[in-house]
């Protein structure tokens, strides 16, 4: 699908560079969290607490987006909060992703009796409130990381096989899937090289969907405090505990809201300008 | 008779007609060919002829065992192949080709035109194979990088007959592969093809719904009317003495370009 001929014409959107812009800017954060955190995300000062961001009186210099009710640095917790945000986004989003494709190539490509098991479980799994399947899930499983992208991908999978399956479909109506059968492939071999490259693209701009809504489900689990230990930053429990002091302390809440919409929005539309720039057919 | 390659008896294709299905119990039956039999020489050019809905296209694909027959033999080269199964199938394929009606459909969209030939071959798009696929076409060697979509019409026709020759096949269905195409690329893939029949010692099934093409092209001529043959014969009898009054009407069909000549 990575071909560069279409893509040397045409220019790469804005939406392409302005959300790769702000997604490299948090994966930055992410990976040098230590070196750039200007304080300890976890280190508690009284004495300071509920300081304002830097352009309103009362700020103290060093405290960019000023302190939570603790006292501890916001920005230095947003950075570090982009860990676990980038984690399970990318953990998540390629596991949804993976599992979800393939039983809806399978389905959509082989029909029969593999399709009516695969369709009604996909049916009966999305007939579930996905938020309260999580939390019940995690209940049962336990907290932690690895409980959350657990969650994430048993919930999330449906959407890609709904979506991969009627893509699939369409593809296997057309001419090309039959010439390969006249060529003498085999089932998995049409499946894999011809059905599959023709569905990549709507796999990679749904991948990075995925991954914006892995974002925003860990972010509710930190809400409900059902996602990871509170010695971890993490941008839902930051809002969780901002919404405490909302009246006090506006900024403890909003700007890990600002970050969080952000990245969910650039992940989304990051796909979007993937498929545009990349995507060499011109329909 | 005696030299036939494709020998078809008795065909008859049903589809299940979804559309008129009750709420409970099957689907009834749609009979989409009816008691079909021909057969086809070696080394020649058979044109199967008629309307819109009248089986063509389905009969080309049963030829090519894409879809499978209610009823009937079919023996190819002496072989049954009627109930073969598809892993029996697949060493009698690359002997069995179909070049298809809408080469936009039939080329893979994100493949380039040289792995769109190399595959069937199980080769590289290096292979010398391919380059001598798309000079028997008539195309560039540098159109193997090119993708379908960045091809014209008549381009991509061309690249559908490169890949079903190719394979070096004994039989090949073309599909009104030119129905699409305008009349100068028409006329250039029909020139091509009569070469390519004479050049590699083809046997061909030419679907169409346009006598005047089949004139050019083929030596037997048979006319399906819903479903049934209503006409078999040597393409230069059905011209002059039709026997049936669908072919008449067929042949009434044909625009002349001077009124005064009489075909």
């Amino acid at each position: 699908m990575l071909d560069g001929r279409g893509a040397v014409k045409r220019r790469a959107g804005a939406r392409l560079w302005l959300s790769g812009l702000w997604l490299a800017i948090v994966a930055l954060a992410a990976v040098f969290a230590p070196l750039i955190a200007p304080h300890d995300p976890l280190m508690q000062d009284l004495l300071y607490g509920r300081l304002p961001p830097f352009w309103m009186a009362g700020a103290e210099p060093g405290y960019l987006l000023g302190t939570d009710s603790l006292g501890r640095d916001v920005l230095s917790r947003l950075i570090h909060g982009a860990r676990i945000a980038l984690i399970v986004a990318l953990v998540a989003g390629i596991g949804t992703c993976l599992i979800g494709s393939t039983l809806g190539l399978i389905a959509g490509y082989y029909r029969g009796w593999a399709d009516r098991i695969i369709s009604r479980l996909v049916d009966i799994w999305m007939a579930f409130p996905p938020i309260l399947f999580a939390i019940l899930l995690i209940a049962v499983i336990g907290t932690g990381l690895t409980s959350v992208i657990v969650a994430i991908v048993v919930i999330d999978w449906t959407r890609f096989c709904r979506v991969v399956r009627a893509e699939t479909l369409n593809q296997s109506q057309m001419d090309y899937v039959h010439s390969a059968r006249i060529a003498g492939f085999t089932r998995m071999k049409t499946m894999l090289s011809e059905i599959l490259p023709n569905v990549l693209p709507t796999i990679v701009a749904l991948l990075s969907l995925e991954m914006g809504i892995a974002v925003i489900v860990e972010a509710i689990l930190s809400f409900v405090n059902l996602s990871i230990s509170t010695d971890q930053p993490t941008w839902g429990g930051m809002i969780a505990e901002g919404r405490l002091s909302i009246h006090q302390a506006w900024w403890v809440l909003v700007f890990p809201l600002i970050t969080l919409f952000l990245t969910v929005l650039s992940f989304a539309q990051f796909g979007e300008g993937l498929k545009d720039r990349f995507d060499p057919v011109l329909r | 008779m005696t030299d036939a390659l494709y020998r078809i008896e008795g065909l008859r294709v049903e589809v299940a007609d979804q559309t008129r299905k009750p709420l409970f119990g099957a689907a009834p039956r749609l009979r989409i060919l009816d008691d079909i039999s021909f057969s086809i020489e070696r080394r020649s050019v058979l044109g199967i002829v008629g309307g819109s809905g009248s089986g063509k296209t389905t009969l080309g694909r049963t030829l090519v065992r894409l879809v499978e027959p209610t009823a009937g033999t079919l023996i190819f080269d002496g072989q049954d192949v009627t109930q073969l199964s598809d892993d029996a199938m697949r060493p009698l394929r690359q002997r069995i080709q179909l070049i298809f009606q809408d080469p936009m459909s039939a080329l893979n969209p994100r493949l380039t035109i040289g792995r769109i030939i190399a595959a069937p071959l199980r080769a590289k798009t290096s292979d010398p194979r391919v380059a001598a696929a798309l000079d028997n076409v008539g195309l560039p060697r540098g159109f193997a990088g090119r993708y379908p979509h960045e091809l014209s019409g008549g381009q991509r026709q061309r690249v559908g007959i490169a890949r079903a020759i190719a394979l070096r096949p004994d039989f090949i269905v073309a599909d009104e592969i030119v129905s699409g195409l305008d009349v100068s690329s028409q006329a250039q893939v029909l020139t091509l093809l009569a070469n390519l029949v004479k050049d590699l010692g083809l046997t061909l099934a030419f679907i169409s719904h346009d006598l005047s093409v089949i004139r050019r092209l083929c030596d037997r001529v048979i006319v399906l009317q819903k479903g049934k043959i209503v006409e078999d014969q040597p393409v230069a009898d059905l011209f002059t003495s039709p026997s049936h009054e669908y072919t008449r009407q067929l042949l009434n069909s044909i625009p002349e370009p001077d009124p005064s000549q009489r075909w």
